[in-house]
């Protein structure tokens, strides 16, 4: 059986134009031979059992008219030259869904209180099953997070995929490149250790130093004039809660303008020349200079 | 707003004898907006309201910090002989209370000192908090000065910057005697003179136009009158 099969006839690879059956089809050799074997029972059931996820998936689309978005989506052309420098959005992409899903399974042990943050985060180190290695997933992510989300922000400028018509998205990922930041700079201060204590306090007086509103930001940050047990409440609300939601919202319209516009040839890449030669117009032979 | 449908508001009834035309079509007389644009300006109202009784107050709990000074709070450090002149003592204190460990500053106290034009009796209580990005800064005996491990700024006696990235004096603490004990009490920023202002974060400047460009928040104590 060929896995070709389990996949719905409307998410499979279209054919290119000329290929495949299409609507002439081949049409069976021999219709009047021996008629086909009845199949048995077990035989039938088997077929049914093969055909069981199908029907699902067949289902599913039936009412969402779903496979006509993703065929659009995951068939879509790309340009020529595209390299491995367009996979460093998949990559973030693909470390916050890692932050996200260690981070779901942290959130279960970690207490966000003054007093206990400390003894949970060393409870999850030293106790719980894997709690070191997923703690340390989740810290060492976030700065892989932090840096590809740099390359990523890179790759789009120098291959000037910034311009029209994509500025907006540029704009999104701007968004997304403070969101995340901000991600790194809440999550800092949750283990509520020394080196997270004194970090955030930097932090938030650099915050400080922004003239005329600068003052009120960072006592909103501390919830007051110093860095106290709302504090981490409020850090660990906007880390959990608040940020994580708006990076989901505005990854969903960052990849839906990827899509929509798709990507851009690297600037290496010439324009395809028109094949037949242009006709040279009399204005510009004369203006070359050549004989004629 | 100015679809078909608006245009044709009305027109059947002005077809008839006792109804006039509408003029122009989609409003009758005395009206400034067709129906349609007054439910649409309406509902839109409504739900902008049901918006706002949602958002303004989850807002207003998140700001509400800003505005709130919390309970003037004064510790005692220990008796009045406990203090010189020439050198600093350094004592631990609590700032933030109910996070433990965490809440607790270092101050350096000693007596004003008449050779340095200080008024005599009182309690100089310099803050460790450095004045770039608060770091905590050290009391070097030898050298006499604030050091900063953190940038290398660097503080005379009296807690002036002398060196480094901060932008103003260390901050002080208000003292105050009471049954022979030093007492400190809310922290306040000070100027290159030394004069008290309202406390600021540290990277903030102080004095002159920078009391309008970094204004002092709700949450601080007002400054000890000098």
């Amino acid at each position: 059986m060929k896995l070709d099969s389990l996949i719905p006839a409307p998410l499979r690879k279209p054919a290119k134009p000329g290929e495949g059956n299409g609507a002439k089809g081949a049409a069976p050799t021999d219709l009047k031979s021996s008629p086909p074997e009845r199949p048995s029972d077990a035989q039938r059931l088997k077929e049914r059992a093969v055909d069981a996820p199908v029907d699902v998936l067949a289902w599913v689309d039936q009412r969402t008219a779903a496979s006509g978005f993703l065929t659009g989506m995951l068939y879509r052309k790309v340009p020529k030259g595209t390299n491995w420098f367009y996979t460093l959005g998949s990559a973030t992409l693909v470390a916050f869904v890692s932050q996200a899903l260690t981070g779901v399974f942290l959130a279960m042990f970690y207490t966000p209180s003054a007093t206990q943050a400390y003894a949970s985060i060393a409870h999850i180190n030293n106790d719980v099953f894997l709690g070191q290695f997923v703690h340390g997933m989740h810290k060492w992510g976030s700065s892989v997070m932090v840096i590809l989300v740099f390359l990523h922000m890179g790759r789009t400028f120098f291959f000037g995929a910034y311009k029209y018509p994509r500025e907006l998205n540029w704009v999104i990922g701007v968004v997304l490149l403070i969101l995340t930041m901000t991600m790194a700079f809440t999550g800092y201060l949750l283990p509520f250790d020394q080196r997270s204590y004194w970090a955030s306090i930097v932090g938030i007086n650099i915050n400080g130093t922004g003239p005329v509103i600068g003052p009120y930001l960072s006592d909103f940050l501390r919830a007051g004039p110093e860095l106290g047990a709302t504090t981490l409440s409020r850090f660990y609300a906007i880390h959990m809660l608040l940020v994580p939601g708006a990076i989901i919202a505005l990854i969903g319209a960052h990849l839906y303008l990827v899509v929509k516009l798709g990507t851009t040839a690297p600037p290496w890449m010439k324009a395809n020349k028109p094949k037949a030669a242009t006709p040279v117009s009399p204005l510009n032979a004369s203006s070359n200079g050549d004989a004629g | 707003m100015s679809d078909e449908a608006d245009k044709q508001n009305g027109a059947e009834a002005g077809r008839r004898a006792d109804y006039p035309e509408p003029d122009p079509p989609g409003y009758f007389e005395g009206e400034s907006m067709t129906r349609r644009r007054a439910f649409t300006v309406a509902v839109q109202g409504l739900g902008g309201i049901a918006g706002a009784a949602i958002v303004l107050p989850a807002v207003g709990f998140a700001v509400a910090p800003i505005f709130h000074r919390g309970k003037e709070r004064w510790e005692a450090i220990g008796p009045v002989s406990d203090f010189v002149e020439d050198t600093y003592r350094q004592v631990v204190f609590t700032e933030t209370v109910s996070i433990g460990d965490a809440g607790k500053t270092t101050a350096y106290i000693r007596r004003s000192s008449k050779k340095l034009g200080e008024e005599p009796g009182q309690f100089v209580a310099v803050s460790n908090r450095c004045a770039h990005l608060g770091c905590p800064v050290r009391f070097v005996e030898a050298a006499g000065n604030f050091i900063c491990p953190c940038h290398g700024g660097v503080y005379d006696f009296q807690g002036r910057r002398i060196g480094g990235p901060p932008v103003r004096p260390l901050d002080h603490f208000q003292t105050r005697v009471r049954n022979g004990q030093v007492e400190v009490g809310p922290r306040y920023s000070v100027t290159s003179q030394l004069e008290p202002v309202r406390a600021r974060d540290p990277g903030e400047f102080t004095g002159g136009i920078w009391e309008y460009l970094y204004p002092p928040r709700p949450s601080t104590f007002p400054p000890p009158s000098s």
